[in-house]
């Protein structure tokens, strides 16, 4: 017995180490499913990895910056130049937008749709990669000390990068969107045509479930169509390269995508995201006395006390904008022998039987500040349904609170 | 030719310091994902396997070649998306090889390095990618002019390493 387990001790040997880790595989491919917790030998190994990369990328970076940000300064007035032209050339694009975007919420507030907006972002630093070519994963310095938890989007300027799939203690490991196991609800741009995008073993990005009988060209924009509920709806994710018939009846629609995968830097993860529907404030359901304010010559106010206070105390923006009015400031109690300023906050009918003939009992519609009792207005004012579309929008929309909005 | 046959008595077998037995399988690991990361084209090599095919035939001990392999896969594995155990069952295998082949026949020229790292990179891809597919279910497309490619690249790679690590063997 011992000279068999002497001759074949090598063999003995090599069949136990196989059997544990065929072992060791089998029980993570069947706990893939029913845990997210994480291998202690994962921990083990990132965490001693990670330390010098970092440094080293600090010193890699460092010395790039020192070069970059005091040597090599050539041709940087002329770059600064031609980008203050840019700015003012952004500046108009962004007046267009703003009105364009002001109307989009007008738009989902009368169809009471819900969207979602990046709220917060973290940024962080790759400072290493898988190291293989199967598994498409880098590693951020920011973790869990940093409030990163799994599944949370990593995006950058140019378009989404990929999604946290580990959170270790001060660092993250992302999946890319390239990597086969990953998937993102994703729109086509132009014939918004919803699909799928996986990353292939290749290395390649993909856009499936998109029925052959359907028109896609290949320069398409893609975005994120939100229905992954991990990206927001809206963000860039790549353009179209190739179209060819793929399996069963769906088309094989090839993308590159916006971000460079194989050479990210900086990435911002999404820490927070916040879901709301277009305040009625945004559309403003439309007085008589604002439609008339539109057409005819405005009745001044009659200057009250009380109803200049809240005017100083608005910001310079809106002295300048008068028209705008302000999200904090409620309507004073409107007077009924006065035409109602038209650049007071919108009022919205809440019960028209409840009130006498020819009374409209009527209260602000504004989200902010403190309601004022409801109040009764002389000129019968047409009730206008919340949720029917405005013969007229609001003279100036006001600005949405602030947040920063899908990029 | 540039592998001789020799007998187990005429091959040396060397020894490492546990420095370099534990720092150079470190280092290529943390190559293996920093490189990538700052130069894409280096996810081709798979340093931590060309580690694990030096020391195999430098020590000429299957139980130690199958171990070295297997701890290296093992945290090499650790740095992927992907379960633990892949790399670590090729590498495993590919280690335990090695020695054996290093105990029969005597790999110190370059042509014979050459030609057996090369052998075992497409070993080890195909074991890898026969673990991943059978076992896994990963999807894997095998495309051969790629993943002899990467081989040949490895091989190349791996003869110079080989010498350059060659200075840190101990005679036993």
């Amino acid at each position: 017995m011992e000279s068999v387990l002497g001759r074949y001790k090598n063999l003995i040997v090599l069949a136990c180490v196989l059997v544990a880790q065929v072992l060791g595989l089998a029980v993570q491919v069947k706990r893939t499913t029913d845990t997210q917790s994480t291998r202690l030998i994962r921990i083990w190994a990132v965490s001693s990895i990670t330390p010098f990369e970092k440094v080293l990328n600090w010193v890699h970076g460092g010395s790039w910056n020192l070069w970059h940000n005091y040597f090599y300064l050539r041709g940087v007035r002329a770059e600064n130049r031609e980008l203050k032209a840019e700015i003012e050339r952004l500046r108009l694009d962004q007046v267009r937008l703003n009105e364009d975007a002001a109307q989009a919420r007008r738009l989902q507030a009368l169809l009471a749709f819900k969207e979602q907006f990046i709220s917060q972002t973290l940024p962080a630093q790759v400072i290493g990669s898988g190291g293989s070519e199967q598994s498409r994963i880098v590693y951020i310095d920011k973790g869990q000390r940093d409030g990163l938890k799994p599944d949370m989007a990593v995006i950058t300027v140019d378009g989404i990068v990929g999604k946290v799939l580990k959170v270790f203690g001060s660092t993250s490991q992302v999946l890319l969107i390239d990597d086969q196991s990953s998937g993102v609800g994703a729109i086509l741009e132009k014939s918004r045509l919803q699909g799928i995008l996986r990353g292939t073993s290749a290395g390649e990005v993909v856009l499936e479930r998109i029925m052959t009988d359907n028109p896609v060209q290949p320069g398409e924009e893609v975005r994120t169509s939100g229905g992954d509920r991990i990206f927001p709806k809206g963000l860039p994710v790549g353009t179209v390269t190739r179209v060819g018939n793929g399996s069963d009846l769906f088309l094989s629609i090839r993308v590159r995508p916006a971000a460079n995968l194989s050479k990210l830097e900086e990435v911002l993860v999404v820490t927070k995201l916040v879901e709301q529907e277009p305040t009625q404030l945004q559309t403003g359901p439309v007085r008589a006395a604002d439609i008339l304010a539109q057409r005819l010559p405005s009745v001044p106010d009659k200057p009250a006390a009380d109803a200049e206070k809240p005017k100083q105390d608005a910001p310079a923006k809106e002295a300048a904008n008068p028209a705008a009015p302000s999200p904090g400031k409620t309507n004073p109690t409107p007077r009924a022998d006065v035409t109602p300023n038209p650049r007071s906050d919108s009022i919205t009918p809440i019960s028209p039987k409840s009130s006498g003939a020819g009374a409209t009992v009527l209260q602000p519609a504004t989200a902010h500040g403190p309601a004022p009792a409801p109040v009764k207005v002389a000129d019968p004012i047409q009730p206008v349904a919340p949720k029917t579309k405005p013969a007229i929008p609001p003279a100036r929309a006001t600005e949405p609170p602030a947040q920063n909005g899908p990029q | 030719m540039p592998i001789t046959y020799t007998s187990g008595e005429q091959v040396e077998v060397y020894r490492f310091n546990w420095l370099i037995t534990l720092g150079v399988p470190a280092t290529a690991l943390f190559l293996q994902a920093w490189l990538p990361h700052q130069f894409p084209s280096f996810a081709l090599l798979d340093l931590p396997l060309l580690v694990t095919i030096f020391f195999a035939i430098s020590r000429r001990n299957p139980i130690s070649g199958l171990l070295t392999g297997g701890a290296i896969g093992v945290f090499q594995d650790a740095l992927t998306g992907l379960p633990i155990g892949l790399n670590g069952i090729a590498k495993t295998l590919v280690g335990y090889a090695a020695s054996s082949l290093g105990v029969k026949i005597d790999v110190e020229n370059a042509g014979a390095r050459l030609l057996v790292t090369l052998v075992f990179c497409v070993a080890h891809k195909v074991i890898y990618f026969t673990v991943a597919r059978g076992m896994v279910n990963l999807t894997m497309h095998w495309n051969w002019p790629h993943e002899l490619w990467s081989a040949f690249v490895n091989a190349i790679v791996g003869v110079f390493m080989f010498y350059a690590l060659d200075r840190f063997k101990l005679r036993t």
